[in-house]
């Protein structure tokens, strides 16, 4: 399906180990463009880390990692504040800046970053805000929001600036069955509309199914598997076919 | 207990620390508006803390110093005891120790709560740097504020002093300002209230490497807040050996 050349994100022989343990071991995979890969695994696999490792939030021992072709490791921090800037992170828990209103959490990007008019910010801010259901939240503190909504409003920011590439961690765990189809929803919505490329660590199974057009599959730092839905039902792994299993769909 | 080995590896970590805030602070934009806002936390918030423990602490020695002195028939040196000893090295320390308690552990328990909750990998994923906008401006703001809080404590401490005095003596206001300004100098006051600076240093880099470098959730968050509290407390005490001892040399009228 992918080619390295044309890649969005290219993984190539990956390797980080956090205190004696390795975590990834030469991990390799690619996602082309307007693609949406979901990772699963158990937890503490290192889902998380490939994540934190693409946007460059974390070095690798050993490898490399293209995203649109340019390597971020070794990157000089110029270079890769612009590469970040084709890039959107949802956090777990949203990872609101607490201080800030929401509104103000959507602004900062904007503000840093774009040369738009005050009233344009204040328009895409509300327009954002309206398209993840926040509308009229746009004022209230981070605190003040339920966790699907915190959710939801870190997904407007990871999407202010119009990223090329959006990078989710387990946007639904921990949310109610109806929340976390509401957040694959918004995912959908994205994705058909922008065509933006996706990776998406996730334990529900469900939402891989709805959003993903390939799921990787880690386990003991390594991929055992890579393909669609259907391919892993078949996967000799019985871990592949548990993790892929109708039976964990919204499984929280 | 930390090994020595922990111990350099802390000291190196912080030395690398310090080094990465003073290149930052030199680098646009310069994030002012966080300044001044870290400035109001600083030092408006932890005024009437420094305020009430400067008046109660300048109170309490007056009442100490004055039985001992009355022994020696100096009852009239009580407020230039008090003015020196206050100026030239309790209100330093006092405001140090203060705001290594209150800002110090805010400091560390803000920052470290932003790091367990991801805020501060959120703040880097957006291409803004978290270094420059959380430790840089808290770092200024506490070299900045503490010699201002020195000041505060010295004449809340002077107050105390006062009032001790009036209650046992009735000495009138004049007098006791004109006593404890006679020996009040250049070298008595400027240096010992500037120096609180590195303190402020001090605190501030200590709870911002706690806090930023904190990890395993809300119990990182604990530790760093202490751990935060009790180095800069220590380092505190150390840097005013130091420092006293480099005032002295370099105003040698200090000493006597």
């Amino acid at each position: 399906m992918s080619n390295a050349r044309v890649a969005d994100i290219a993984l190539s022989k990956v390797s980080k180990t956090f205190a004696n343990r390795q975590v990834l071991k030469s991990v390799s995979f690619d996602v082309a463009p307007g693609e949406a890969l979901c990772v699963m695994g158990r937890s503490g696999i290192g889902k998380s880390v490939t994540l934190k490792l693409m946007i460059g939030l974390l070095k690798p021992d050993a490898g490399n990692i293209l995203i649109q072709g340019r390597n971020v490791v070794g990157m000089s921090e110029d270079d890769l504040s612009r590469t970040r800037r084709q890039m959107g992170f949802l956090f777990q828990g949203g990872a609101l800046f607490s201080q800030l209103t929401v509104n103000d959490n959507l602004v900062l990007p904007l503000e840093r970053f774009t040369k738009k008019s005050r009233q344009e910010i204040d328009s895409m801010v509300q327009t954002r805000l309206e398209q993840v259901g926040l509308g009229n939240d746009r004022y209230k503190m981070p605190s003040e929001l339920s966790g699907g909504m915190q959710r939801r409003a870190g997904l407007a920011r990871a999407l202010i600036l119009d990223p090329h590439i959006l990078l989710a961690d387990e946007p639904t765990s921990g949310l109610d069955r109806i929340t976390a189809r509401e957040i694959d929803d918004l995912l959908l919505q994205v994705r058909e509309k922008s065509k933006t490329t996706m990776v998406i660590v996730t334990h529900d199974s469900a939402g891989a199914r709805r959003i993903g057009d390939r799921v990787a599959v880690l386990d003991n730092g390594e991929i055992v598997a890579l393909g669609t839905i259907p391919e892993l039902e078949k996967d000799e792994n019985e871990l592949v076919r548990a993790l892929v299993s109708e039976e964990g769909c919204y499984a929280h | 207990m930390l090994s020595i080995r922990a111990f350099f590896e802390l000291a190196g970590n912080l030395g690398l620390f310090a080094w990465r805030a003073l290149r930052r602070a030199f680098v646009r934009p310069y994030e002012l508006l966080v300044l001044w806002q870290q400035l109001a936390e600083v030092g408006w918030k932890s005024l009437p803390l420094v305020v009430s423990s400067g008046f109660a602490v300048g109170l309490v020695l007056t009442l100490h110093t004055r039985t001992t002195l009355i022994r020696f028939g100096a009852e009239s040196y009580i407020p230039t005891v008090q003015s020196l000893s206050f100026f030239s090295d309790i209100g330093p320390l006092i405001v140090g120790l203060l705001v290594a308690g209150r800002v110090g552990a805010g400091i560390a328990a803000k920052l470290a709560g932003m790091r367990v909750n991801d805020e501060i990998d959120a703040i880097e994923a957006f291409s803004l740097d978290s270094f420059k906008l959380l430790v840089v401006p808290r770092i200024l703001a506490c070299i900045v504020a503490l010699p201002i809080l020195t000041v505060f404590i010295d004449v809340a401490g002077l107050a105390g002093g006062f009032v001790a005095e009036y209650t046992s003596s009735r000495i009138s206001l004049h007098l006791y300002l004109a006593r404890a300004f006679s020996q009040v100098g250049f070298i008595t006051f400027v240096p010992p209230t500037v120096k609180t600076a590195v303190f402020g240093f001090i605190i501030a880099l200590t709870a911002c490497w706690f806090g930023y470098t904190a990890k395993d959730g809300s119990e990182g968050v604990g530790r760093a807040a202490i751990n935060s509290v009790v180095l800069s407390s220590l380092l505190i005490i150390f840097a005013d050996v130091v420092l006293v001892k480099s005032i002295f040399f370099l105003f040698p009228g200090g000493s006597v």
